[in-house]
């Protein structure tokens, strides 16, 4: 062994040049051996150490130690670098093809038309308006007569409305507005003590039913009715409900919305909701939504409440109409097909 | 409603272009549905009048004409029209000009040079009609440019109106309109009265006054049937959307146009005796104008003479009285039909007419003797003849009464929302026509005749509204007291429970509530279903009792399709007849779902295997929070060994199974789905839940093994053995059920872990051997089983 305690540098780069040349454990303890086994070339330096006077001896054994406990961490460095090496080897047989698909069970989803009713729902309750219900089998009473439509309005006729064979005034409901009087008149009995009674906010949307059936008419479709009666309820109270639902409802503030005058046997005034986008494939489109307007006197007497001195507005909403234009669909008919390649699109 | 803009702007003429005009009658509520111009755009064409023509040297059909354009010279044009005629007027368009798709250069034709075009109607985009060159009247100027002197830059608007506006089913109602809302001068329309030339005079007998109250009639004769309507009269009405037909009758339909007053030009020749304005007799028939022959209902009027029925009052005349060419002497109504003698009896013979659109609506009562002079003074002026004086029926108390109407300007401005002086609340009203009177506490208000729709305060109000504009009521949502909406924890929302399911694979449908009698027949054993009286399709005549059917339509529909895999829900009502519910009918809510093909959909980590009972059933158990019982049942449509009742408690709350191996066959669907349908309100019903101290205590697992005959369920067996487990039993799993080699035909065994706890202390071994052979003791007493050897 050329090295002596003179170029221990020389022996500490020799040492981490031959660990680092082992390429696996039975190697590195060969290379081991050389440098710190009983006849290393380390251990032979501490051998050789007698052979030195006290000053020198204590200064070289300090100097050589230094330089084994370099070597040892160069070995276990090594080491540890081998056995990391080796372990990922095993790890990386075990690989998956971690693009394969998952396994397991798949996933459905609801209507579209489900889907933004309950998108409705979740906006109106966020200003206090609760979830009502009625029956699909109504009435004439409650489908026309306290809606304030008098006996020979077309709408009464054969022409749109389903009736029930072998039954007199019984029909498939024509829109969802008989809930309004449902509604008010539970609402008015449970208050009838009271010194004022608590405003009445309501949703109802529902099953509608008209004899009609073409590209744009389905003889079943979805409404959703909206009433609020109180005592300082007002047009205005109306239009700012409606442009805050329409403009949450679409995401975007980028609209026009318009109310013009109509005509409902059950509201006065009445109005037409149009809006229009200023962006998108509708851009500048004047779209009809719904109808709406303050409840008619007789209504609300039919409802059990005062007009003298609660005023309420009702609207009433096509929710095919708002999935066909949130979603972009173009075909009524879609809605009721059930086509699962169709149905698939609106999973969330 | 349509009519032209020009006609309109006659009468009333702010201004404000087409599109503005429109859109304030549109934020009116008069909405234009359409606009269409009476001419697509052009230019350069006027009128030219042919001073003489030859025949072309080269080509036999062309001919060369000098055409006056009223330039220093006459121009050479080459035309290949039949009706070239000498000395006529037609449009010319120069070179120059612009014609719909193409546009006029000089050129040569057949070797002979051409300076411009004589146009048809349908070179001008005017109408199909290219049988010849357009001609035009004698008096036309020449040189004039075509589009002012036919008014081609005129507008044909259609206007959609809500039925409470028929005071707008006329030009004069909606120029009436546009007056109040621009504050614009009205041009009224005058009619003098026409000078009377002979007494004869038809008698009128009123003898349904509520129906009819006002009746007008006069006799004019020496009328020529067959003279031409006047080209201004024939051009208003085709703008209006009306064919002209003759004179008589285009001058009526002109003045319903004009005035809104609908009118009816009799053969006076033809008539025998006095007017009867009655009710039909039974049996009584009339042949309408349009070939109908009628039987009219008791409730509907006539007009009759003294031998038979003339016409079906404010709907339409009858065939063999109406004017014809030869007729000579007219006997013309006006009159006012209340709207509930007229609503709905068209539409119930089939058909609508211009007059009864109106009737029905609402025409002004005060409107019938000045559309009289009107149409009388154009039929003078048009077929000539001499006008009687006008016999007057009239019922005074019968007709309709405008009632006042308190308007009070506070609570109009708390129904709108807004402030809004009273002033100008007052003068909103005065311009729509309304008398207005000041009073104690507001207003009081008189509509005119010819408002059927202004009978309470809100009425005013809307008026109000609509004239100050709907626009400039602000949007401010409502103020309230801050309360909060309940919630409950005893019950869950109804999405809640469809999220469940499309988490399990399931993909909502809607299907029609009314369905196919088969499928109630099929899936409900439903022999006597609730029918529809006016269904539109057979198979959409009942209204279903159960969602089975929809269900499996939409799977039969998808196979069709070829869908792989088919896992469906519905959500919705079901209909029963049950005198104990509103309406006499049942109309639960329902939850069902089927399931066909594959349990998974098909993928690489696990093998297929067909959807079974038990897949479905674990699903209906998470959507009932492990709360449900199932307990063999039969179900017409169900597999009989295959289908559960589905319990919550006592209460039967849905049916589990497989569907009928008939049904899989008879629908075609290849395999059996699994179908469940379930009460809504069970399944949305929760508990709220009390929590237990959980033992600290080490717990005991014991297997138990047991052979039992087939016919025990697994339910009784579990029952025997909570039973039997004393205090110190938490819990019994089946992880196994097994039958074939070393167990006997007609049983099986069944493999259970048992796990036993102390509440406060480790059990010992005595304790747990004993537990143990209670529960075995029990099984071989109670249910006849044995330990597995």
């Amino acid at each position: 062994m050329g090295v002596g305690v003179d170029n221990l540098d020389q022996l500490l780069s020799q040492a981490t040049a031959a660990f680092s040349a082992s390429a696996d454990i039975n190697a590195l303890e060969q290379a081991k051996a050389v440098f710190l086994g009983k006849s290393g070339s380390v251990t032979e330096l501490l051998k050789g150490l007698g052979k030195l006077d006290p000053d020198e001896r204590k200064r070289a054994g300090a100097e050589i130690n230094r330089c084994k406990a370099a070597i040892e961490q160069a070995l276990e460095a090594r080491r540890e670098a081998l056995r990391a090496a080796q372990l990922e080897l095993q790890l990386a047989a075990k690989a998956l093809d971690v693009t394969l698909p998952g396994r397991g069970r798949g996933r459905g989803g609801l209507h579209p038309v489900v889907r933004t009713q309950e998108r409705f729902e979740t906006l109106f309750r966020s200003i206090g308006f609760e979830v009502a219900d009625g029956p699909e089998i109504e009435e004439d009473w409650f489908n026309f007569t306290a809606l304030n439509t008098p006996e020979k309005h077309p709408a009464r006729s054969m022409h749109d409305t389903f009736y029930i064979e072998g039954v007199q005034d019984v029909l498939l409901r024509t829109h969802t507005s008989p809930v309004q009087i449902r509604s008010m008149q539970a609402h008015a009995t449970r208050y009838k003590d009271a010194e004022v009674m608590p405003d009445l906010r309501i949703i109802a949307p529902g099953r509608v039913y008209r004899v009609d059936s073409d590209a744009t008419h389905s003889p079943m479709f979805h409404q959703v009715e909206g009433l609020w009666v109180g005592e300082n309820i007002s047009f205005a109270g109306l239009k700012g409900v409606i442009v805050d639902f329409l403009q949450r409802f679409f995401e975007t503030d980028e609209m026009q919305v318009r109310f013009r005058p109509s005509f409902f046997p059950f509201t006065e005034p009445s109005a037409e909701i149009d809006f229009a986008f200023m962006s998108g494939p509708n851009k500048g489109r004047w779209l009809e939504i719904a109808g709406c307007g303050m409840v008619h006197p007789n209504v609300l007497r039919n409802g059990g409440v005062d007009p003298a001195r609660y005023t309420g507005f009702a609207f009433g909403m096509g929710l095919d109409r708002l999935a066909m234009l949130r979603y972009g669909v173009n075909d009524l008919r879609l809605f009721f097909d059930n086509d699962l390649r169709f149905l698939a699109q609106f999973q969330d | 409603m349509q009519f032209s803009e020009s006609w309109l702007r006659t009468l009333c003429n702010p201004s404000l272009d087409s599109e503005a005009l429109c859109h304030l009658l549109t934020m009116a509520g008069l909405e234009v549905e359409e606009v269409e111009p009476v001419a697509p755009p052009f230019s350069g064409v006027v009128v030219g009048q042919i001073v003489s023509f030859e025949k072309h040297p080269n080509a036999d059909k062309l001919k060369v004409c000098r055409v006056d354009v009223g330039a220093d010279e006459l121009l050479q044009i080459v035309c290949g029209a039949p009706n070239v005629v000498e000395g006529m007027k037609a449009p010319c368009a120069c070179v120059g000009a612009k014609l719909p798709g193409f546009e006029i250069k000089a050129a040569k034709l057949r070797g002979l040079e051409s300076f411009g075009m004589m146009c048809s109607a349908s070179e001008l985009g005017l109408s199909q009609d290219h049988d010849g060159l357009l001609a035009l009247p004698e008096d036309a100027p020449v040189g004039a440019d075509i589009r002012s002197y036919l008014d081609l830059d005129d507008r044909k608007i259609t206007i959609k109106l809500t039925p409470n506006r028929a005071d707008c089913l006329s030009l004069a109602g909606v120029a009436r309109e546009l007056a109040a809302l621009t504050d614009t001068p009205l041009q009224a329309i005058v009619t003098p009265d026409v000078p009377v030339g002979h007494e004869r005079q038809r008698k009128v007998h009123l003898d349904a006054p509520l129906a009819c109250p006002r009746y007008l009639g006069r006799v004019i004769t020496g009328v020529n049937a067959q003279a031409d309507t006047p080209e201004w009269m024939r051009e208003r009405l085709a703008r209006s959307g009306l064919r002209s037909i003759s004179a008589a009758v285009d001058i009526t339909n002109y003045v319903m146009l004009e005035l809104g007053q609908p009118l009816h030009a009799f053969d006076n020749g033809l008539l025998q005796g006095d007017i009867h304005v009655r009710h039909p007799q039974p049996g009584e028939k009339l042949v309408l104008l349009n070939g109908d022959e009628v039987t009219p209902a008791a409730d509907m009027l006539l007009v009759a003479d003294e031998g038979r029925p003339l016409a079906l009052a404010g709907i339409m005349g009858g065939e063999n009285s109406g004017v014809t060419d030869a007729t000579t002497e007219i006997f013309l109504e006006s009159a006012f039909f209340h709207p509930d003698a007229i609503v709905g009896r068209a539409r119930i013979l089939g058909f609508s007419s211009d007059a009864s659109h109106r009737f029905e609506r609402g025409v002004d009562f005060a409107l019938p003797a000045q559309a009289m002079e009107r149409a009388t003074a154009l039929i003078l002026g048009i077929c000539g003849g001499v006008a009687g004086s006008v016999f007057e029926a009239i019922e005074r108390e019968q007709l309709p009464q405008r009632q006042i109407v308190p308007f009070r300007p506070e609570r109009a401005r708390k129904l709108l929302g807004f402030n809004i002086a009273d002033d100008a609340m007052h003068a909103a009203l005065a311009r729509l026509g309304m008398q207005v009177k000041a009073s104690v506490g507001g207003l009081e208000v008189t509509p005119p005749s010819y408002r059927f729709d202004i009978n309470i305060e809100e009425d005013l109000v809307e008026e109000v509204a609509r004239i100050h504009g709907y626009d400039s009521i602000p949007a401010c949502p409502p103020v309230g007291p801050a309360h909060m909406l309940p919630s409950s924890e005893f019950t869950r929302p109804a999405h809640r429970a469809r999220r469940a399911l499309a988490a399990l694979d399931y993909q909502e449908i809607i299907s029609y509530a009314f369905v196919d009698e088969a499928w109630e027949r099929d899936f409900a054993a439903n022999e006597a279903p609730i029918r529809l009286a006016n269904p539109i399709a057979s198979q959409m005549s009942v209204m279903r009792s159960t969602l089975l059917g929809g269900l499996i339509g939409a799977l039969a529909g998808n196979l069709r399709r070829r869908a792989p895999r088919v896992r469906l829900f519905e959500l919705g009502r079901c209909f029963r007849k049950d005198e104990t519910f509103v309406t006499g009918y049942a109309q639960p809510v329902r939850l069902a779902g089927l399931a066909w093909g594959t349990a998974e959909p098909e993928q690489w980590g696990q093998a297929a295997r067909s959807v079974d009972f038990f897949d479905v059933k674990h699903d209906v158990e998470i959507l009932l929070a492990g709360r449900a019982q199932f307990v063999a049942a039969r179900h017409p449509a169900l597999h009989p060994g295959r289908c559960a009742e589905v319990k919550l408690g006592a209460d039967v709350i849905g049916v589990l199974g497989e569907l009928h191996p008939a049904l899989v066959q008879r629908y075609g669907l290849g395999a059996a789905p699994m179908v469940f349908e379930l009460e809504l309100d069970a399944v949305l019903s929760t508990r709220l839940p009390q929590a237990q101290d959980i033992s600290r205590q080490p717990v005991v697992q014991r297997d138990l093994a047991l052979v039992l005959r087939n016919e025990i369920s697994a339910d009784s067996l579990r029952g025997t053995l909570e039973a039997a487990g004393g205090e110190y039993l938490r819990s019994v799993t089946l992880f196994d059920v097994y039958s074939g080699k070393g167990v006997e035909p007609g049983f099986r065994s069944i493999a259970l872990r048992v796990v036993l706890q102390h509440t406060e202390r480790t059990l010992e071994e005595a304790e747990i051997e004993a537990c143990m052979r209670g529960l075995v003791a029990a099984v071989e007493q109670q249910l006849g089983g044995r330990l597995r050897a």
